[in-house]
């Protein structure tokens, strides 16, 4: 063994055999995530591809000052926040609605369900972008049959961002809904069956046990949950954008968000200063939300905490 | 004992089903409707538009993508080289370190775990991380990119870590006592009791692999190397793209590029990538869904 293992009795280490373990995830990480943080200066530059991050010259806080003046910064940080605060209520009620009516019915149905349930989780956005053209797709999609079945004129739904406000939210629940879903029945059948046993001795019924124990014993779980979830508010989901919403730029009044906007400034409008300022203000924004709601999580349920 | 208030009156059970029947076909019938297009006939769906039941019936479309498909095939054997390479490494990698942080007697460990999950507070972003790849790394159109970025995953090595921590610590001693190395405690004795973990968590690499569009769409704009989920991208937002680019005969020789299926073959190509993940998942579900909850709870 070499000289850094000690092997004395007070402490039973091998600690090369530890670094050993160690190292390569911690090159990987060192390498991915913490090498790439100079570059966050490039918000302060007129970043110039030919002269690179360091010979670019310094613009101070003009990015910063160009994207709060226009209404980029104002319409990008709305379209975020009132999209996540839309889906975390949508998702939760609805998960937590379907865990309930999975808590009525037999573990062999609630298999089933939940097999089905689950599949839309499993499928990335470009694929669901497929099943979306199926539904949306202009002159032969399925719901523009419909219309025209009932005699209705059909919808260009990838030019109209009205219609989006609607079919954002259906699409992420559709995909998330079964997730959510499965951790709520878990904490459901989890609960002791005593707290129902009495209730029914005392005459309750399937509704006011539901209302009156289950509900009440997942608040716990529901605070954590959404805690998780407010943490991410100024992150989204940059699949449902942009794969699903096919990058129509129709639609951007709708869908465009901090992460489709830092994307395409970087890689379409050639500004990567511009899309450098707007990233570095969500990550901001975002490390003080997650520490935040991290410190109020720890408050709920201790066992919860990361950091 | 739950069995005693699972008694109930037939009619709310029933009322109950009903929903959750109604939810199920919402998940999967625009699935249903993809399935039905790519087993049209395109004259059909160019005169009739796309309909919920077949009105024809054709392989035309399948037949058409499996005989003329270098393509596919290629953006197959990458998707299928970075899911395989990247799970198994990325699983390896992950549970050595996840390891080592369950180590509390291990004095770096404590700063070790920060390392690692620090990412998960404050990120660089977009920019940095692409200049960096592309400018410092020089890792454009290379196959590692695709691998690399995804090896250490914080939320997944945090639920190893959950479930190395419950392994008794006597047992780790008592190897110790037999003269055991940490390398050989790790291979003999964690390993092998983390099993169920490991399923879970090399699934879940195993999914994010397949499933990625994200690296190569930033990445990759070399043809030979773009995976099944960015090729299919590039399908759905430019409709030519699949007659010109997929179907393009490899004899050299001009194919009558209006003749060719259009949607029916997008909606098959569709399908084709779809297939194994939609064939394979509900045998592993046991195991992702025990990831999602212990993850999520305990994370």
């Amino acid at each position: 063994m070499s000289f850094l293992a000690t092997k004395r009795k007070d402490s039973l280490i091998d600690r090369r055999g530890l670094w050993l373990l160690a190292i390569p995830a911690l090159v990987i990480t060192i390498l991915m995530q913490y090498m790439p943080l100079p570059g966050l200066i490039i918000a302060f530059k007129n970043y110039n591809y030919g002269l690179g991050m360091w010979k670019s010259t310094w613009s101070g806080f003009s990015n910063f000052k160009y994207l709060f003046s226009t209404d980029i910064a104002a319409r990008i940080t709305f379209n975020t926040i009132s999209w996540n605060l839309i889906f975390i209520v949508l998702t939760h009620t609805v998960a937590i609605s379907v865990a309930l009516l999975l808590n009525e019915v037999s573990r062999k149905a609630v298999k089933f369900y939940q097999t089905i349930y689950f599949f839309p989780f499993f499928l990335s956005w470009v694929i669901a972008a497929y099943l979306g053209l199926a539904l949306f797709n202009g002159d032969k999609g399925i719901l523009n049959s419909i219309l025209n079945t009932l005699g209705r004129e059909g919808i260009i739904w990838y030019a109209k961002p009205e219609v989006w406000k609607g079919i954002l939210p259906i699409a992420h629940l559709w995909k998330q809904f079964g997730y959510v879903a499965v951790i709520y029945y878990t904490a459901l059948i989890g609960l002791n069956p005593q707290l129902y046993e009495a209730a029914m001795l005392e005459g309750a019924n399937r509704w006011q046990m539901a209302y009156r124990i289950s509900v009440p014993q997942l608040k716990q779980l529901v605070v954590i949950l959404v805690m998780m979830d407010i943490g991410r508010i100024f992150r989204s989901d940059f699949g449902l954008f942009y794969q699903f919403t096919r990058n129509s730029s129709m639609l951007y009044p709708v869908t465009d968000v901090i992460d489709t906007y830092v994307y395409r400034a970087l890689l379409t409008l050639g500004d990567p200063g511009m899309a450098a300022a707007a990233g570095l203000y969500q990550s901001l924004v975002a490390l003080v939300l997650v520490l935040v709601t991290n410190k109020i999580v720890t408050k709920v349920d201790s066992e919860s905490r990361v950091f | 004992m739950k069995r005693l208030y699972k008694k109930q009156n037939f009619g709310s059970l029933g009322i109950i089903h009903f929903t959750l029947i109604l939810l199920a076909l919402v998940c999967i019938l625009p699935l249903l409707f993809v399935i039905s297009i790519s087993f049209s006939e395109e004259s059909d769906l160019i005169k009739n538009g796309y309909s919920i039941f077949p009105r024809t019936f054709s392989l035309a479309a399948y037949k058409m993508i499996l005989e003329n498909s270098e393509q596919l095939v290629r953006s197959y054997l990458v998707s299928i080289f970075i899911s395989v390479v990247g799970s198994i490494s990325a699983l390896t990698i992950s549970s050595m370190i996840a390891y080592v942080m369950t180590r509390k007697d291990f004095k770096a460990s404590r700063m070790i775990t920060f390392l690692i999950f620090f990412p998960m507070l404050f990120q660089a972003g977009l920019v940095p991380f692409y200049i960096y790849v592309v400018k410092f790394l020089r890792l454009k159109n290379t196959l590692a990119i695709l691998i690399i970025p995804y090896l250490v995953t914080p939320w997944l090595v945090l639920l190893l870590k959950g479930y190395m921590s419950q392994i008794p610590k006597s047992i780790i001693e008592s190897s110790w006592m037999e003269g055991a190395s940490e390398l050989t405690i790790f291979i003999r004795v964690i390993v092998p009791m983390s099993k169920s973990a490991l399923a879970t968590v090399g699934l879940f690499y195993l999914l994010q692999y397949w499933n990625d569009w994200w690296l190569s769409l930033l990445f990759i704009s070399d043809d030979s190397m773009q995976p099944l989920q960015l090729l299919l991208q590039r399908i759905l937002s430019n409709a030519e793209f699949l007659r010109s680019s997929l179907f393009q005969s490899a004899s050299g020789v001009a194919v009558d590029i209006s003749k060719l299926p259009g949607d029916t073959a997008r909606m098959a190509t569709a399908l084709l990538v779809a297939g194994p993940i939609l064939i394979v998942f509900p045998f592993f579900q046991r195991y992702l869904v025990r990831g999602i909850t212990v993850g999520s709870i305990k994370g």
